[in-house]
């Protein structure tokens, strides 16, 4: 009953730690002992860090801030998926009953060419943002806007775009790429504007942009292999792509003539 | 009572419904030329800080933004949930600027400004257009209009939401609109920078010292403003709603260099949160309140009932009807279990604190929709599919897919957490420490009593008195930044524009960041025996039971002690590893707790001045005999804005809370 069904366990942690981006990383073992089953797994690291301050010893560097699976800063590679074994969440969602007593589990940053290593599990994604810069938005001033229920919006298209729009930027896709690509995360936003009548206006200058800048910040190429859209803690459809995919080839075809 | 001569709250003259608007039109203008030259710093990049930020950019100001992490998008506006409020009266229920200016200053109870307040309804309808305008996807009908829903106990349905993630739909709005402005130039971007100084120049603010987190190098930049949009500070009590970062410092940083704290004790605590579960819990989950619409609260009626829960015996679903004590119902018959958050949550831990609570802490009670999953939407479904004289377990069935379809994406992150499936045993929740109404103190312009120095959004004093409404922190933080700042602001840059970009070597940038320096020396000196969350969670307990829910004198003055002793041994016995000049999220963490130990104190000794109880601040010596809050208008109806003077010493100033449209009454949700 609720709360009521604390168990411990103990797993065997081996984490990849690296001091800087210039310094070379290798995996250091740690023993976790009394795990409880309710702890979430940024917890666990939380006692394991207290432990090693305690200890004098430098503890292990992780992005997160929410907690809740939303603002997507957590970015765990865990026994080779990212934000780990169980299917849709992040790593701050997941919690120890997902494991077994006397589990080891390996954990890593997120590896890709675009996506740097700042220290031990935590990594650069601001390539991400330059993206959007490239033209993720519509153009609209503050001021500008005319009443909202002017705009006509079938819920459908609405539902879908909001499902696009679910996207909380972590890089998931792109850790689980193995040609380091970027295409799901570009093509949600993309999808999502392409859907609503307000992002008609720019759509081709958009896609042509957004993919353009995607690929000059060193992600790589789409190979269908859907490994992606397995990983996404969103559940970002690969539908996403295929549209993308059409509307980069109109854009393409239109602006060539 | 009158007024402190150090605070003018710059309310503009004349009728109430045309102060913004007759304001507006008469400020005065910059041309577009000297506007390029002007520079704005811009602090935090949440719904605040990204509307302020994009709106100053487009409007042709320079612009820095700061914010800690990595990227803007995951400022902590991001997790709001439920959705944002405005009053363009779409579902024709009775809606109007009036009504949400009105709900707003009573729900706050009465201590808000109503000239602020007024303002932010008059906007509230520009938000949702413009988000619109952004492709926010929001919930919508059939016909393709918006859909809206009733939210925190209002009668009328003004909330706009996307499914339960409308803080991540807006802020994405703002982020996109932040972005664009970056590709253009407009804006230069400062990512993984901690604000750690406000630098003030002949008594104005003229820049920032920063962190870079990722080299750990102090920077300085000037500008001509600067707008703190950091958030709030909950995060004070340790355990909260909050993400793990939100902090304090940039505002107390302002704060020790002059600008006053407005209402600190005013704290927000949410009735539906997932309980503690642990020793190890490191924060709290807020469950919607969206589900108190569909869920009903209750906790056994007997004593021995609640104990044989508590112990495992026995299981909530098989306790009687009669057996169950629905409190919210039954102590206040017209709101029900749709009563404002500071009732509800007071109502929970009295229930608690009397020995009914659930959980194997005690401390927690049932929200539990299986009456409404069957009787209410299991009989219109079964209505709807043409079922006669269906059996329970029918309804039961039909209820669920209903249930399912409304909050399916809360009861699965639930069912995550606890690891109970809330379909089949109902939900059990807690109060949280959920958001702080008090903030900076800023006049109407938004600006603190530092002159060129604002705070917008949580950070502020705020427009919602003692108590916010649910779906209403959306509303300010983005009426701030898309439609008041942008005009406010230039107010006192017209007077700027002669005043060119003072170099960053200036003697008293150079002084900032030495202390910046000596501080962050400091905290590594120390080189104790024990890390940074230990004290944290210490000074939490300390709030939470000394500060939180209920008060009293008598704690309040043993919490100021506690919380003077945690601070000395903070400096005597913490440990920061790692270095100064590295990625070090320790040493980030241990200036955000140094700060949280002033501020905790600050909290108990405004909650301790306040005689009386209004809103989120509850003591329990004021109180009417059926145990609601009782205020004392005569004697406190003012902004308590505190200035520090030195280590455990501010002096109080006190800015009168004229209402004159509005009547002051008793709050009554009988
Ligand atoms: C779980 C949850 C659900 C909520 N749901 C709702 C809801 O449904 N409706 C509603 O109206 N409200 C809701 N709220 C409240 C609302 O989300 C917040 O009050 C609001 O989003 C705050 O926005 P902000 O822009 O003021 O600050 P934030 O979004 O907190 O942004 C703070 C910014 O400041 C930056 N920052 C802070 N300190 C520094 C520093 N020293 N240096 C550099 N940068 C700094 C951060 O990096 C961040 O970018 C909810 C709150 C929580 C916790
Ligand atoms: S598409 Fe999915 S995996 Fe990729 S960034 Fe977005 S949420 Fe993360
Ligand atoms: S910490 Fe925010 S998504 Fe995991």
């Amino acid at each position: 009953m609720g709360g009521n069904s604390e168990k411990t366990i103990n797993v065997t942690l081996k984490v990849w730690r690296q001091r800087n981006a210039n310094e070379k990383g290798k995996f250091e073992n740690y023993e976790m002992k009394g795990v409880s089953t309710d702890m979430s797994f940024l917890e666990m690291f939380d006692v394991l860090n207290d432990r090693l301050i305690t200890e004098g010893k430098d503890p292990i560097a992780f992005d997160h801030d929410c907690r809740e699976g939303i603002c997507g800063m957590c970015s765990m590679y865990i026994n080779g998926q990212p934000h780990g074994p169980k299917q849709g969440v992040t790593t701050c969602q997941l919690h120890m009953r997902s494991f077994s007593d006397g589990d080891s589990i390996i954990v890593e940053p997120w590896r890709s060419a675009a996506f740097p290593v700042i220290k031990d599990l935590a990594v650069n994604r601001s390539a991400f943002d330059r993206i959007i810069s490239a033209g993720g938005f519509i153009s609209v001033n503050t001021g500008n806007a005319k009443d909202a229920n002017n705009i006509l919006i079938p819920k459908d298209a609405a539902d879908k775009a909001f499902e696009a729009a679910a996207c909380i930027g972590c890089g998931a896709c792109v850790a689980a790429c193995k040609n380091g690509s970027a295409m799901l995360f570009v093509s949600a936003k993309v999808s999502q504007l392409a859907l609503l009548p307000q992002g008609q206006v720019e759509k081709q200058d958009r896609v042509l942009n957004m993919v353009k800048h995607m690929d000059e910040e060193g992600f790589g190429n789409c190979t269908n292999t859907g490994a992606c859209e397995a990983e996404c803690p969103k559940g970002i459809s690969l539908e996403n792509i295929a549209r993308m995919n059409r509307e980069y080839l109109g854009a393409s075809f239109t602006q060539n003539k | 009572m009158a007024t402190s001569p150090k605070l003018d709250s710059k309310i503009p003259e004349g009728v109430l419904e045309q102060k913004w608007t007759k304001y507006r039109s008469t400020m005065p203008l910059i041309n577009p030329a000297n506007k390029r030259n002007l520079e704005v710093i811009v602090v935090g990049s949440g719904l605040a800080g990204a509307s302020a930020a994009a709106t100053l950019a487009e409007l042709g100001y320079s612009v820095k933004v700061f914010c800690f992490q990595d990227s803007p998008r995951r400022a902590h506006s991001i997790a709001a949930q439920g959705g944002i409020n405005a009053s363009k009266n779409y579902q024709n229920d009775g809606d109007s600027i009036y009504r949400l200016f009105y709900e707003t200053v009573k729900g706050g109870d009465y201590r808000a400004r109503e000239a602020n307040v007024h303002r932010l309804s008059e906007v509230s309808g520009n938000i949702i257009d413009q988000c619109v305008a952004q492709g926010v996807p929001f919930a919508r009908e059939y016909g393709g209009l918006l859909s809206n829903r009733s939210f925190g106990g209002t009668q009328v349905q003004r909330t706009f939401y996307a499914a339960g993630q409308t803080g991540q739909q807006l802020l994405l709005g703002a982020y996109s609109a932040l972005q664009r402005q970056v590709g253009m130039g407009k804006v230069s971007l400062y990512t993984r920078h901690e604000m750690l100084d406000i630098v003030n120049i002949e008594g104005k603010c003229r820049g920032i010292i920063a962190r870079n987190l990722i080299s750990g190098k102090l920077e300085r930049y000037f500008g001509h403003a600067v707008l703190l949009c950091t958030g709030g500070y909950g995060n004070v009590f340790f355990l909260s709603t909050n993400a793990m970062g939100s902090n304090v410092t940039a505002a107390w940083k302002a704060h020790k260099r002059g600008a006053f704290f407005g209402n600190p004790c005013y704290t927000q605590i949410h009735p539906t949160c997932i309980p503690v579960s642990g020793e190890h819990q490191s924060k709290l989950t807020l469950m919607s309140e969206s589900l108190r619409n569909d869920g009903r609260i209750w906790v056994p009626k007997r004593k021995e009932d609640a104990e044989a829960i508590r112990a495992g015996k026995l299981s909530p679903n098989s306790l009687k009807e009669d057996d169950r004590d629905y409190y919210l119902e039954r102590r206040y018959p017209a709101f029900g279990n749709l009563v404002p958050r500071d009732v509800a949550s007071r109502a929970a831990k009295e229930r608690c604190d009397a020995g009914f609570g659930v959980n194997k802490t005690g401390q927690a009670v049932y929200l539990d929709f299986s009456y409404n999953m069957k009787f209410k939407y299991g009989k219109v479904e079964a209505t709807i599919q043409g079922i006669e004289n269906p059996s329970e377990k029918q309804l039961e069935d039909l209820g669920r897919a209903v249930i399912k379809e409304k909050y399916g994406n809360l009861f699965d992150m639930y069912e995550q957490i606890t690891g109970v499936n809330p379909y089949q045993n109902p939900m059990q929740i807690y109060p949280a420490v959920h958001y702080t109404m008090g903030g900076l103190w800023v006049d109407y312009n938004l600006m603190t009593t530092v002159p060129g120095l604002y705070a917008l959004g949580e950070a502020n004093f705020s427009d919602h008195g003692a108590n916010r409404l649910g779906a209403s922190a959306l509303m300010q933080g983005l009426a701030d930044g898309y439609f008041v700042i942008p005009y406010t602001v230039g107010v006192y840059l017209s007077g700027e524009i002669r005043t060119k970009p003072i170099p960053t070597t200036h003697e008293a940038f150079e002084k900032a960041e030495q202390e910046v320096k000596a501080r962050i020396e400091k905290l590594f000196a120390v080189n104790g025996t024990k890390p940074v969350d230990y004290f944290h969670r210490h000074l939490g307990k300390v709030m939470w039971e000394k500060c939180g829910m209920a008060r009293n004198a008598a704690d309040l003055k043993s919490a100021i002690t506690d919380i003077q002793k945690i601070r000395e041994e903070f400096w005597k016995d913490v440990r920061v590893t790692g270095k100064a000049d590295e990625f070090n999220p320790e040493l980030e963490k241990a200036g955000r707790v140094a700060d949280f130990l002033e501020l905790g104190e600050l909290m108990c000794i405004d909650a301790l001045h306040r005689n009386e109880s209004c809103g989120g601040h509850f003591r329990e010596e004021f109180q009417t005999e059926e145990g609601e809050a009782k205020r004392d208008d005569d004697n406190f109806t003012y902004v308590a804005a505190w200035e520090m003077k030195d280590v455990s010493n501010w002096e109080l100033h006190k800015e009168e809370l004229k209402y004159e449209n509005i009547k002051i009454a008793q709050r009554s949700y009988k």
